[in-house]
């Protein structure tokens, strides 16, 4: 009997989905090797087929997207108990990634733009505001719940492994699927529980062909405002690059287009925080001797938290942006 | 929070001090038995520089309701130019606190040398003082 393979994705947009088609002929290999058990995105299945599987009984699960929903975490312990290997599969399941900037709001204020302010709701359908359950006639509807707060996938239940990137690049999912095949056929042991896949353990500079002088910066600047000079390092020029705080494995691919890095392949090795080690390493970066100086170089610097935690909000320290705190009448803050 | 429990409140500092001057200062207003915030847990460093931002937002998850580095004065830095980092450091992560949503009186930098005792003392007393009127770090998740 082959292996049993399952797909799902979560909230995602369907990015991966597509870098594991764009693997071209080598998806000819993964069907023939395995059977393809769940696959939403691609193929037609029911959850209800899922539901009737024996726990266990699915071999390897490709998990993309973040946990946004009760939908989302449902089909994830769904898919946890049915599987025996579960991988956080791209950068949503993994750390977050754009859903993850939810993170800067919460429900409240993401239904108010999205179902009230926004410029494209118009007059008569302002401010209706989607329920769980709604009495019909024919009886309920329900549509799943969304929550707070945006977690990953290792938040909400058991991962094995992780794959990272936005999407995965096609020729590290190859690296990955070829190395399951080959323990799966050859019975050989599996590698430690947690070992990210599919990218490297140094960071992304560590494949950058710039050229890197000790040089300072007295300013940012935004991509429009530079013709980049595509030999020396984009940091070194005052483009923002988050290459020395993302993990190496998509061999440099935004570097190399000109583009500062923008973080997808998540924290490197034995890093927790990925924003935090940002600010470590523009400390040694920014020409400044006095606070003044630091801040008057940062103010060039646009959205400071969405540019470090754009790919890793949700699986950052804090994991949140804090609510206002609640003021009384007095301007003091309010406990109850 | 209930009023009994405001009362008995009282702020948690993370205070990480510099191996060669602010620890030692804190010594020395220790035996100079000068009155310092009993609110502070010192954690010493080799240096203010060696201080991860990490360390900072890792406090604040855990707990803490203020977090304090204390450094060489500039110039004086033993590895003389790690404050200098430090100072960019706290700076820039006084931006992210307050996009974070963290009011960023929270945390403080402060430069005490091993002679200055005196500052170390009613620099933690103002720190806690200053606390208490921002009233604990409740995080939501």
């Amino acid at each position: 009997m082959k292996p049993k393979l399952a797909l799902y994705w979560a909230s995602s947009c369907g990015g991966c989905e597509i870098a594991v088609v764009d693997i071209e002929t080598k998806i000819l290999d993964v069907a023939d090797f395995f059977d393809i058990v769940f696959w939403p995105c691609i193929m037609d299945f029911k959850y209800k087929d899922v539901e009737a599987m024996p726990d266990g009984d699915i071999t390897l699960c490709f998990f993309n997207g973040a946990i946004r929903t009760s939908e989302n975490e449902h089909l994830a312990k769904l898919l946890r108990a049915k599987s025996k290997v579960m991988v956080a599969f791209g950068s949503c399941a993994h750390e977050g990634c754009i859903p993850g900037l939810a993170n800067f709001y919460d429900k409240n204020s993401i239904f108010e733009f999205v179902y009230k302010n926004s410029p494209s709701v118009d007059e008569q359908s302002k401010g209706i505001y989607p329920v769980t359950v709604t009495k019909m006639p024919e009886g309920e509807i329900e549509i799943p719940e969304f929550w707070n707060t945006v977690k990953t996938l290792d938040q909400v239940v058991d991962v094995d492994y992780y794959i990272p990137g936005c999407p995965p690049q096609s020729f590290q999912i190859v690296n990955a699927v070829t190395a399951v095949i080959d323990i799966l056929k050859n019975n050989k042991p599996l590698p430690p529980k947690g070992t990210v896949l599919g990218a490297g353990d140094k960071t992304c500079c560590d494949e950058c062909p710039r050229e890197r002088k000790e040089k300072k910066i007295k300013r940012f600047y935004r991509p429009q405002e530079i013709i980049p000079d595509p030999n020396e390092c984009l940091l070194d020029q005052g483009i923002m690059c988050m290459g020395p705080a993302t993990r190496s494995g998509c061999d440099a691919l935004c570097v190399k287009a000109n583009i500062g890095c923008r973080g997808c392949y998540g924290a490197p090795p034995n890093v927790t925080d990925q924003g935090a080690k940002m600010v470590s390493a523009l400390s040694s970066v920014i020409d400044a001797q006095t606070p003044e100086e630091a801040r008057k170089i940062m103010e060039t610097l646009v959205d400071p938290l969405g540019t470090f935690y754009r790919f890793s909000m949700a699986s950052s320290i804090l994991k949140r942006v804090q609510p206002k705190t609640h003021l009384d009448s007095s301007g003091k803050p309010d406990f109850s | 929070m209930s009023t009994t429990k405001e009362k008995s409140w009282s702020p948690r500092i993370v205070a990480f001090l510099c191996n060669w001057c602010t620890y030692t200062g804190a010594d020395l207003a220790g035996v100079s038995r000068l009155k310092s915030s009993p609110s502070v847990r010192v954690i010493r460093t080799m240096c203010s520089g060696r201080v991860d931002p990490t360390f900072v937002l890792k406090a604040f998850k855990l707990g803490a309701d203020g977090v304090m580095i204390g450094g060489c004065h500039i110039g004086d830095c033993h590895y003389s130019e790690g404050n200098f980092k430090t100072l960019r450091r706290v700076e820039m992560l006084k931006i992210l606190l307050d996009q974070y949503g963290i009011d960023p009186r929270r945390l403080r930098l402060e430069w005490i040398s091993a002679s200055e005792g005196d500052k170390y003392a009613h620099t933690t007393l103002d720190f806690e003082q200053q606390l208490r009127e921002l009233g604990p770090l409740q995080l939501t998740e």
